[in-house]
């Protein structure tokens, strides 16, 4: 089952090596990865799209909290969340095509963020199943070429994926 | 006061309490080399290849509960480390491999003996450090250290490029490590563990198990008083031997692929299994969908992904080993009344538990040829238990394992998850340095002792008496044994054709060479070898086709032994 994990970590040197090398090391699978610097800027935060049984989900959860610089793992499933993904794709915009690009683009409330005779680049924005349908229709006109961010996830209403208290005063091990 | 990094370097060690490391030098290292010569508190061992300083630290961290301290250079010195510290990586050993790195302007550059060892050792430390400013290399070492031994210990990397050793700094050795994102939990969750307690006083054929993580807690005496409390039977890991007497009326001896048959019986049939600091590695479960098909499971370890990962838990406990059974041990005071009901009903569970023992012990057939089992077991009464024995890995770590009757925990050095052949000699080399006064044995093979051999020098340069006991049988018998079982007897590249006369060989390092050729020569040879006070080999000539019994074979339920 495909499930979309967070995981908070230092933003050091090598912590993306350590957690793409755990995942490659134990025969876990990563479906996309996207990482960027949080609030905090000592801290960054994973999105990370995977997938297995449970017994999978269980030991990836773990083996990331068991990784030294990984302050706090998320599973996305025990929560409500909302997620979105961004995709650039350049697509044929020669003259029969060019209209029925731009309407398409329009229903799906993207963008064309660049434009040459022949192309069309357009900007888009969605959960997956709103890619998905975008990117089925685009099919038949013509792909050149596709760039995907990787969804990003953050939970529903007031709830907030933090560093917990303990972990900022120091444990009782501290 | 201003101190060059190599000066941090030293005071760091003396402030950890560091007395020992073992080094090997390189141009890397030059700095930090000059500096810990004139510094004769922390003694110094010289070893002869960089995989032995490792397993030397290896060896001195499990003989003495401390932590172990090497130092190479850079490139090859840092590449050669990799299986000592793989090594103690898999069996959760506490050590810190420091390795020397170019200058931090050359990194990236393809420089003369550079190799990313950072990258190369991230997925076989606990955690690796790549020192990039003199001023984090106190912060750097303090955490190391913390790492290394707090929570499931392992392996800690720090590599130190040279221009960072040689320039200078305040120095102040911080008092206090937080790190932020690392809280081992130490106490486990009273619910979890009164719900342990209620489940073991409802049981009728319990049994614990128990491995490495009694003796890293220290656990080993709660074991006891937990075992007699509850006259519940015990088997170990290879690794938790040692943490339960060998000699206890409740011992069963190890389980699993050469485990005795009681023990496994015993798991196959419990209705209740309490594992302790042991991770159900599939050496010890064999086939896991027939792994104690009764039994319901009570799992204590440190760390949260051992548990559950091979075996489904049904009470998990994330706590210390010796924390958890002082609390179940409270719990189970409160319950007096259904600890008499409960000692009443293991009744029948403690007599077949017997049955079994007494109608297969471990034993071996005896004929005119001079049997392993034999040699061990005269180790065993000349030493009475009480010497710190390591292993190589194959037939001579199962013999030594089956036949040596470990009394106390950290008397056994061996390489329990990794299996690396050349791990014991340089062990017993490490734990001899901690231990001078001690008597300190290697059980070796022929093939596994090839594999480090080079040691002998530095035993010989430090005077380190250790004892390498070569069970010769010219084969490389662990897969021998299972080209016999399992490949029609064609015994490929397991048949030694040529080994070195060890006598010589031993002679020609200045260390002292016996050979025995017959039983009745095994104890005289011994007694004389343990008092000699001076490294020596006994290369022991035995029955070449002797195989390790009970076995079950790969894959194969823990039930199904082959038995002698």
């Amino acid at each position: 089952m495909r499930h979309i994990i967070s995981v908070l970590v230092e933003n050091e040197f090598g912590v993306l090596s350590r957690v793409a090398g755990l995942f490659s090391g134990r025969g876990f699978n990563i479906e996309s990865l996207c990482v960027a610097e949080t609030l905090d800027p000592t801290v960054s935060i994973m999105t990370i799209v995977t997938s297995g049984n449970d017994t999978i989900m269980e030991q990836i959860l773990k083996q990331l909290n068991k990784l030294i610089n990984v302050i706090k793992v998320t599973d996305f499933r025990e929560m409500d969340y909302v997620s979105r993904e961004m995709v650039l794709v350049k697509v044929n915009a020669e003259e029969k095509k060019r209209e029925e690009v731009l309407r398409m683009t329009e229903i799906f409330r993207g963008k064309i963020i660049d434009v040459s005779p022949k192309t069309y680049t357009l900007l888009i924005t969605g959960d997956e199943d709103k890619i998905k349908a975008f990117l089925e229709l685009l099919k038949p006109i013509g792909i050149k070429e596709l760039v995907r961010t990787g969804p990003i996830a953050i939970a529903r209403g007031e709830k907030v994926i933090k560093i917990k208290e303990k972990q900022i005063k120091g444990g009782e091990d501290g | 006061m201003k101190k060059t990094g190599s000066q941090i370097f030293v005071e760091s060690l003396k402030m950890e309490g560091v007395d020992t490391i073992f080094c090997y030098p390189g141009g890397a290292t030059l700095n930090i080399t000059d500096t810990l010569g004139q510094s004769p508190e922390i003694k110094q061992i010289i070893v002869r290849h960089e995989q032995g300083a490792v397993h030397a630290s290896d060896g001195y961290a499990r003989a003495t509960g401390r932590i172990g301290v090497c130092l190479v250079t850079s490139g090859p010195g840092a590449t050669n480390t990799v299986t000592g510290i793989a090594t103690a990586y898999m069996d959760s050993i506490p050590i810190v491999v420091f390795t020397c790195q170019v200058t931090t302007m050359l990194i990236g550059n393809d420089a003369f003996q550079e190799a990313d060892i950072v990258g190369i050792t991230r997925p076989c430390t606990k955690h690796n450090y790549l020192v990039k400013d003199v001023k984090d290399l106190a912060r750097i070492i303090k955490e190391a250290f913390y790492i290394a031994k707090s929570g499931r210990p392992g392996p800690v990397l720090v590599d130190i490029p040279k221009d960072v050793s040689a320039q200078s700094c305040e120095f102040k050795y911080p008092e206090k490590v937080f790190i932020r994102s690392y809280q081992p939990t130490y106490v486990g969750h009273a619910g979890q563990i009164k719900r342990a307690v209620r489940q073991i006083l409802i049981s009728k054929r319990p049994i614990l198990y128990t491995g490495g993580g009694i003796i890293s807690s220290g656990a080993s005496q709660e074991l006891i008083k937990l075992a007699e409390t509850l006259s519940i039977p015990v088997t170990n890991t290879l690794m938790g031997l040692g943490g339960f007497p060998g000699n206890h009326k409740q011992f069963l001896g190890m389980l699993g692929m050469h485990g005795t048959y009681v023990a496994n019986m015993a798991i196959t049939n419990s209705d209740l299994i309490i594992a302790i600091g042991a991770r159900f590695d599939d050496r010890a479960t064999g086939n896991t969908d027939e792994f104690a098909p009764y039994a319901k499971i009570i799992h204590v370890d440190i760390d949260p992904t051992s548990i559950s990962k091979s075996i489904k838990v049904d009470i998990p406990i994330v706590g210390d080993s010796k924390n958890v059974i002082k609390k179940m041990l409270e719990f189970i005071e409160d319950e007096k009344e259904s600890l008499k009901e409960y000692k009443e009903g293991i009744k029948d569970w403690l007599e077949q538990i017997d049955k079994w023992k007494r109608e297969y012990p471990l034993t071996y057939t005896k004929n005119k040829k001079l049997k392993p089992q034999h040699v061990i077991e005269r180790i065993y009464a000349l030493t009475k238990g009480d010497a710190i024995i390591s292993t190589e890995v194959g037939q001579n770590q199962m013999w030594t394992a089956q036949f040596y009757k470990f009394h106390k925990p950290r008397t056994i050095l061996t390489s329990g998850g990794l299996g690396t052949m050349g791990y014991g000699f340089p062990a017993a080399i490490g734990a001899q340095a901690a231990f001078p006064d001690r008597l300190v044995i290697d059980i070796a093979g022929d093939g596994s002792i090839q594999m480090n051999i080079q040691e002998l020098a530095t035993a010989v340069q430090f005077n380190l008496p250790v004892k390498v006991v070569i069970l010769n049988n010219g084969f490389l018998g662990m897969v021998r044994q299972w080209q016999e079982l399992f490949y029609g007897r064609r015994y490929a590249w397991t048949h030694m054709n040529f080994a070195p006369d060890f006598v010589k060989l031993a002679q020609a390092y200045n260390a002292v060479g016996f050979r025995v050729e017959r039983e009745e020569e095994v104890d005289n040879v011994l007694k004389e070898a343990f008092k000699n006070g001076r490294p020596t080999f006994i290369d022991v000539v035995i029955d070449p086709e002797e195989g390790v019994y009970p076995m079950v074979p790969a894959g194969a339920a823990l039930r199904d032994m082959l038995l002698v």
